[in-house]
């Protein structure tokens, strides 16, 4: 007999769930909506002209495969710290950061969920947005966290329910950790405006609350890199020292390259040395030291001129082409004589939407339609085209008139 | 990390040409791996360490997650036997390493949650060898369903291998007292030259009916370090439970990394399914171990001429990347302030850092040593 006779299989990924299904599909006109990653208007996965330029300039320097630090290729780090921060900010300015190198956004966050985990003794408890995206709560759970949540969408007007989760943040426990997506909220793409960050921000400061921003889409979100990154930057000013976790998947469209940082604001400089050497500590028996392809190719785009300028060209083309496929859904929906109120489709923000379809309309559009997304009614605007956003208004009427 | 003669680090020629190939292929892009990793990676990654012709392959119970090196298909491993081994969370499940091991083994385990790490005999610093008495015993001792951490070949930091008669003895102990045997193979081809040899033990243990674990590495026998490219191979009782773990290692991998960095596995997954690329690289391979190889038999071979007190075969029967000289801390300290050479208080050296040009004055350095220092 075997050692794993009573080990169960594990559940199927929905997201990767509805992609099976989309691949055995044979109808022509079919949509793959759940996909989380950026498509040009063909379709296509995109590799942005900077990367290939930074892949360029990185093979010329015929450089070796030596390990690197534990905490990361030193270039990419400090210039992340900078791309998040802003290169006038204080906290970075006067060196009072850590940031190290992580596996993408998944593994900079489990870095500072085990951090907070070996660290933070005052509380065990991480509060997520409702809903946030589905690999928090294993991650936090698995790094020995207990999750808690606070109100944060509104299915009623699909738009964010401010006074809700004002509400159930001003109630958490003092020195409890708060989970806060930087922009592009995934996945309703609901974002707070910044009088609300302004509020959300003094709030949490009086309950005493760690702060973990999650920022997945700097730049993809509005087009503006400083733009999508003003919440972080706000809290940090009002004197809150965040915890921060960016990925360079979407916004420089390195997804398998597994680029990303995390970062600590300290008190001072010599806190962030002592926080960092813990770092390399939960490092090392991870994975010991991260793969220096995507960072390397991060740190070549940020911190050369002319491809840093490229990139912030290309960053925008890719959300205002996602901005734009919102604006023709909905002025589609419109002509195809819809009644219903769209605008939090042009409202919302990021690579995600939560159309407020029900499952039963969900389950329509696949059967009927070849149209796939998640069962909460999640799309990925990635996924529409010009010349397939009148077919999926189309069918979104059908099933909603 | 391995060094040229010239004392320079050495990326492949085959993996600049395969590195080169992908660079010019325009219908590749950055996309997301599957969670458990490149399927071309995951298959010849296996295939490399289990052999071509092996039973557990043809009876399709294996499984493959591609890991963010050597370290990373531990931890996946780790983590998993916490959760599923020896009934559900165990984390009382004792864990044994070896005496020495590699000091990252016992942070890995801890980190997983095991509780209970303890360590069994391996080397024997009287006659400079295995203490395959001292390891049995410990074995035989063992409560039953231990899990024990094996170096697949080049044990780290002793450069001391179980013969082929002393890993039966070991397999015969292991099976009767049903211990887990959790293979460690992170120079494959670059101890011996030989990717059989060095595969041994992992291949004899499925002969003998394991389930068992090997985590493997690239990054010495690829020289690829810094890209990062392991691989945790599975080998069950049937493809069912194969699935099953797989299943459940993919939710693991999930909140640790999501999903493995591309660049480096599409490089060995390249070099590996091509038969020229794979005999080029073996090529390249054995030029490493050969260089390692002759840096002992020179280094003995001068010690023996300089009439070194002591014996200085275990220079040339050790292998791999390190050699536990003998040297005593003492000893070690003349040969850092006085000689500047480099290595650690256990006795520790590097043969790759030796080169044809400082053979002689390391040799010299330690005749004196031993001879002044006692």
């Amino acid at each position: 007999s075997s050692w794993w006779s009573h080990v169960e299989m594990g559940p199927p990924d929905p997201i990767l769930g509805v992609t099976e299904a989309f691949k055995r599909d044979t109808n022509s006109k079919k949509m793959n909506l759940g996909v989380g990653a950026y498509r040009d208007d063909n379709g296509k996965p995109y590799v942005l002209n900077c990367v290939r330029k930074a892949e360029a300039i990185i093979a010329s320097k015929k450089m070796d495969k030596e390990y690197l630090p534990i905490g990361g290729l030193a270039d990419f780090t400090r210039a992340s710290a900078e791309l998040a921060l802003g290169e006038n900010s204080e906290a970075f300015k006067s060196g009072r950061y850590v940031t190290v190198q992580g596996i993408s956004g998944t593994g900079s966050l489990r870095i500072g969920a085990s951090f907070l985990q070996r660290f933070f003794k005052a509380s065990r408890d991480v509060y997520l947005p409702k809903p946030s995206w589905g690999n928090h709560t294993p991650i936090f759970r698995d790094a020995g966290m207990q999750l808690q949540a606070y109100r944060y969408y509104d299915p009623k007007t699909c738009s964010l329910d401010f006074s809700g989760a004002m509400d159930d943040i001003s109630k958490i426990p003092e020195k409890s950790v708060i989970l806060l997506h930087a922009c592009a909220h995934n996945p309703t793409g609901v974002d707070p405006r910044q009088e609300q960050w302004k509020e959300l921000a003094a709030t949490v400061k009086k309950r005493n609350l760690l702060v973990y921003f999650d920022m997945a889409y700097q730049g993809f979100a509005s087009g503006d890199i400083n733009r999508d990154a003003w919440a972080v930057r706000h809290f940090i000013e009002q004197g809150i020292n965040v915890l921060l976790s960016q990925s360079y998947a979407k916004n420089m469209g390195l997804y398998g390259e597994r680029a990303g940082a995390f970062t600590v604001i300290c008190k001072d400089a010599e806190e962030a040395k002592r926080v960092e050497s813990q770092l390399k500590i939960l490092i090392r028996p991870m994975y010991s030291n991260p793969p220096v392809n995507g960072a390397r190719i991060a740190s070549t785009i940020l911190n050369t001129p002319d491809l840093r300028k490229e990139w912030l060209v290309e960053v925008k083309g890719m959300a205002d082409r996602i901005i734009s496929m919102r604006t023709q859904l909905v002025s589609n929906l419109k002509k195809e004589g819809s009644s219903h109120n769209w605008q939090h489709i042009t409202d919302q923000i990021g690579m995600f939407c939560f159309t407020g379809l029900k499952p039963e309309q969900v389950e329509r559009l696949t059967k009927e339609f070849s149209i796939y997304m998640t069962k909460d009614g999640r799309i990925s605007v990635a996924g529409v085209t010009s010349g397939n956003v009148g077919y999926l208004a189309h069918a979104i009427h059908q099933v909603t008139k | 990390a391995y060094r040229t003669d010239e004392g320079q680090p050495w990326v492949l020629p085959v993996v600049k040409k395969v590195e080169q190939m992908i660079a010019n292929n325009n219908s590749l892009n950055h996309e997301y791996l599957p969670i458990l990793g490149l399927p071309e990676f995951r298959a010849n990654a296996s295939r490399i360490a289990l052999g071509d012709d092996s039973p557990a392959i043809k009876e399709n119970r294996i499984g493959s997650v591609q890991s963010l090196g050597g370290t990373g298909a531990l931890r996946i491993g780790a983590e998993f036997l916490r959760r599923w081994y020896n009934g559900n969370n165990n984390t009382a499940t004792p864990v044994y390493i070896s005496v020495p091991s590699w000091e990252n083994h016992n942070s890995v385990f801890v980190d997983a949650g095991f509780k209970d790490i303890r360590t069994y005999h391996y080397w024997d610093a009287a006659k400079k060898g295995l203490d395959l008495k001292g390891l049995l015993d410990d074995m035989e001792k063992a409560p039953e369903f231990s899990i024990f951490i094996l170096h697949a070949c080049a044990h780290n930091p002793t450069g001391t291998d179980p013969t082929p008669d002393q890993w039966k003895q070991i397999a015969a102990v292991m099976k009767r007292r049903f211990l887990f045997p959790f293979f460690d193979s992170a120079y494959q081809g670059f101890a011996s030259g030989s990717l059989d040899k060095d595969a041994w033990a992992v291949r004899y243990f499925v002969s003998e009916g394991f389930e068992l674990f090997c985590a493997q590495s690239f990054s010495k026998n690829f020289g690829l370090y810094n890209e990062r490219v392991g691989n945790l191979t599975v080998v069950g009782k049937d493809a069912d439970n194969v699935q099953r773990v797989l299943s459940q290692m993919e939710k693991i991998v999930r909140t640790t990394w999501s999903n493995p960095p591309s660049q480096g596995a599409r490089i060995v997954a390249t070099t590996l399914a091509s038969p020229e690329l794979f005999a080029e690289w073996y090529d390249n391979v054995k030029t490493m171990a050969d260089r390692v190889l002759l840096m002992r038999s020179e280094l003995r071979s001068r010690l023996e001429s300089l009439g070194t007190p002591g014996t200085w075969n275990h220079i040339t029967e050790q292998i791999g990347m390190f050699s536990f000289t003998g040297l005593n801390p003492k000893q070690v300290e003349y040969m850092i302030k006085e000689k500047h050479i480099y290595l650690l208080a256990s006795g520790r050296i590097n043969m790759c850092g030796l080169t044809t040009k400082n053979l002689d004055y390391v040799a010299k350095s330690i005749h004196e040593a031993v001879t002044k220092i006692q």
